[in-house]
């Protein structure tokens, strides 16, 4: 994983955050408070501007993800920024820490994914099955991982960690909520999709993406 | 939609400078987007801050100022400030003793005031956190984010306010803090949705004839869904589960708290009013004080929620301490 890769999918993600966003905002009022797509929405294009700006260290993927999950905690707000952010930077921290200079492959990155993921667990006190973005986050790390131990390229693991978050996200339909605000529902959060894990799939397949597209 | 706008987007900016403009005198609101008592950081004197999504004015903002809050952050609309809000927060206010944090239970609240008083602790200053959560529509923790922090926040602020003001220690204050809490219970509900800017549409749809029960302060729908009654049936509707908290008992006195939404008239607060006093009077409760007016709003939601706090002398004698704030403004 290089800084150019990191870049094009931020931007990416942003791209189709932008598409999706009154979207992201339906799901969300249904069991929320409607805003998750207008949110993520203004974290993700002040992350552009700033990307655009400052174009410096382009190989280097670690600091751009803490700059970028810094931008994210501190422009989006609620939730979401918080747990976006913290992934985003401990995603960065963990790619620093890397001994190597050469970009990762997916077996390396195994570690930096589960990073980010538990990041989220932890500040969210979460665990799957409870209609929230881990149920994306776990199962994508999970495909992710095994990709890695088959020693699959980048873009075939990032799409398969992609396909499992899109499974996961579409699974949430049926839970019930204990987390977030769509837990005051009780079960009246059932019969609708978590717009965390929905968003969760969405900027993992623009990783997929631009991984299949440089590959 | 149709709001007093100029556009979504700079909705929150420009109600900050409007504030600004307003209360000089008070406060000031520095970058990024914080509001703060005029005269802070006060040398020695335990800092109180709080903050969450816009779109609940006056809270937390209008209650900045002498005996009361020393700076709020506005988060976008129904949405959590930043962590780089708390924090400036924090600092702009930390006069040596340290800082209190009073977070509404709410999930993103939650995440970003506990990332901001990691911070804040980094640069050593003394940070103490309370949750307010004291909302009874939402039963069970285990199930759920906790109870939502509503009404009882306001009361919160005022009385630990005073005493921060009266030089009590950080300890002190935040032990105050949390006797509120355990002592304060509140129930909401709503005639009809609001429209976040942004959104451009009502958060929820109800008809004429409905009202939700059980609603927070952010449109999101409550616990159910029932047929429009009369005032005083809704009254004991809300008034119930609280008095079933095990908390009130008859001999107790009482704050009572009749909070409008955002879009209810006070003729109709003082409506309900009427019938809480009845029925806690009935019940053998003295409302010792009381609290009548819109304070913790939901945009232009219609609907009210009702709030008891079990006073002590303590309790008592900080609540009628003076204060200053764009909102709240008695004994100075």
């Amino acid at each position: 994983m290089s800084g150019t890769l990191v870049a094009g999918w931020l931007s990416l993600a942003a791209a189709r955050i932008a598409a999706e966003r009154a979207y992201l905002t339906e799901l969300d009022a249904a069991i929320g408070d409607g805003d998750h797509g207008i949110n993520l929405h203004r974290g993700f294009r002040t992350l552009e501007a700033r990307l655009a700006a400052d174009a410096a260290e382009p190989d280097a993927p670690g600091p751009l993800l803490v700059l970028a999950g810094r931008a994210i905690t501190g422009t989006v707000g609620g939730a979401s920024g918080a747990l976006y952010g913290r992934a985003l930077m401990r995603a960065g921290a963990a790619l620093e820490a890397r001994s190597s200079d050469r970009p990762a492959g997916p077996g390396q990155l195994v570690a930096v994914f589960w990073a980010a993921v538990d990041g989220v667990a932890t500040l969210g006190r979460s665990r799957p099955g409870e209609k929230t973005m881990l149920d994306a986050l776990i199962p994508a790390a999970i495909a992710f991982e095994a990709a890695g131990a088959a020693e699959a390229d980048l873009a075939t693991a990032t799409r398969r960690a992609a396909d499992a978050a899109e499974a996961g996200a579409l699974q949430t339909l049926p839970l019930v909520a204990t987390k977030g605000r769509a837990s005051y529902l009780g079960e009246r959060s059932a019969g609708h999709l978590d717009p965390g894990a929905v968003s969760s799939a969405l900027i993992l397949r623009a990783l997929a993406d631009v991984a299949a597209e440089r590959a | 939609m149709k709001k007093l706008i100029n556009t979504p987007e700079r909705e929150v900016d420009e109600a900050l400078a409007g504030m600004a403009a307003a209360h000089p005198d008070l406060i000031r609101v520095e970058e990024p987007n914080i509001i703060v008592r005029k005269d802070a950081p006060r040398k020695g004197k335990v800092g109180v801050i709080s903050g969450g999504g816009s779109g609940h004015e006056p809270m937390h903002g209008g209650f900045v100022g002498l005996g009361m809050l020393d700076a709020a952050c506005p988060g976008a609309v129904f949405t959590s400030p930043v962590p780089e809000q708390m924090l400036a927060a924090t600092k702009a206010v930390n006069g040596g003793a340290g800082v209190l944090h009073i977070v509404k239970n709410y999930t993103g609240d939650i995440m970003n005031f506990e990332i901001a008083a990691e911070m804040a602790q980094a640069e050593g200053i003394e940070v103490a956190s309370v949750v307010i959560a004291d909302d009874v529509a939402v039963k069970d923790s285990l199930y759920t984010a906790g109870r939502r922090g509503v009404g009882g926040t306001v009361l919160a602020e005022k009385i630990v306010g005073a005493a921060a003001e009266a030089g009590a220690d950080l300890k002190t204050v935040t032990a105050l803090c949390q006797k509120v809490q355990d002592n304060v219970r509140s129930m909401g509900m709503a005639l009809t949705s609001c429209t976040v800017p942004a959104a451009g549409k009502p958060t929820f749809d109800i008809s004429d004839d409905e009202m939700e029960i059980g609603i927070g302060i952010h449109g999101e729908p409550g616990r159910r869904r029932e047929a429009l009654k009369p005032a005083d049936e809704i009254v004991e509707m809300l008034v119930t589960p609280i008095l079933e908290e095990g908390i009130f008992a008859s001999g107790d006195r009482v704050l009572a708290f009749v909070n409008g939404m955002g879009g209810t008239p006070l003729i109709e607060l003082y409506v309900a009013y009427r019938k809480v006093n009845e029925i806690l009077t009935g019940r053998g409760i003295t409302i010792a004080r009381n609290l009548v007016g819109s304070y913790i709003t939901s945009l232009e939601m219609a609907g009210l929620s009702i709030t008891l706090l079990k006073l002590d002398d303590e309790l008592l004698r900080y609540w009628d301490a003076p204060v200053k704030t764009p909102a709240l403004r008695w004994g100075v």
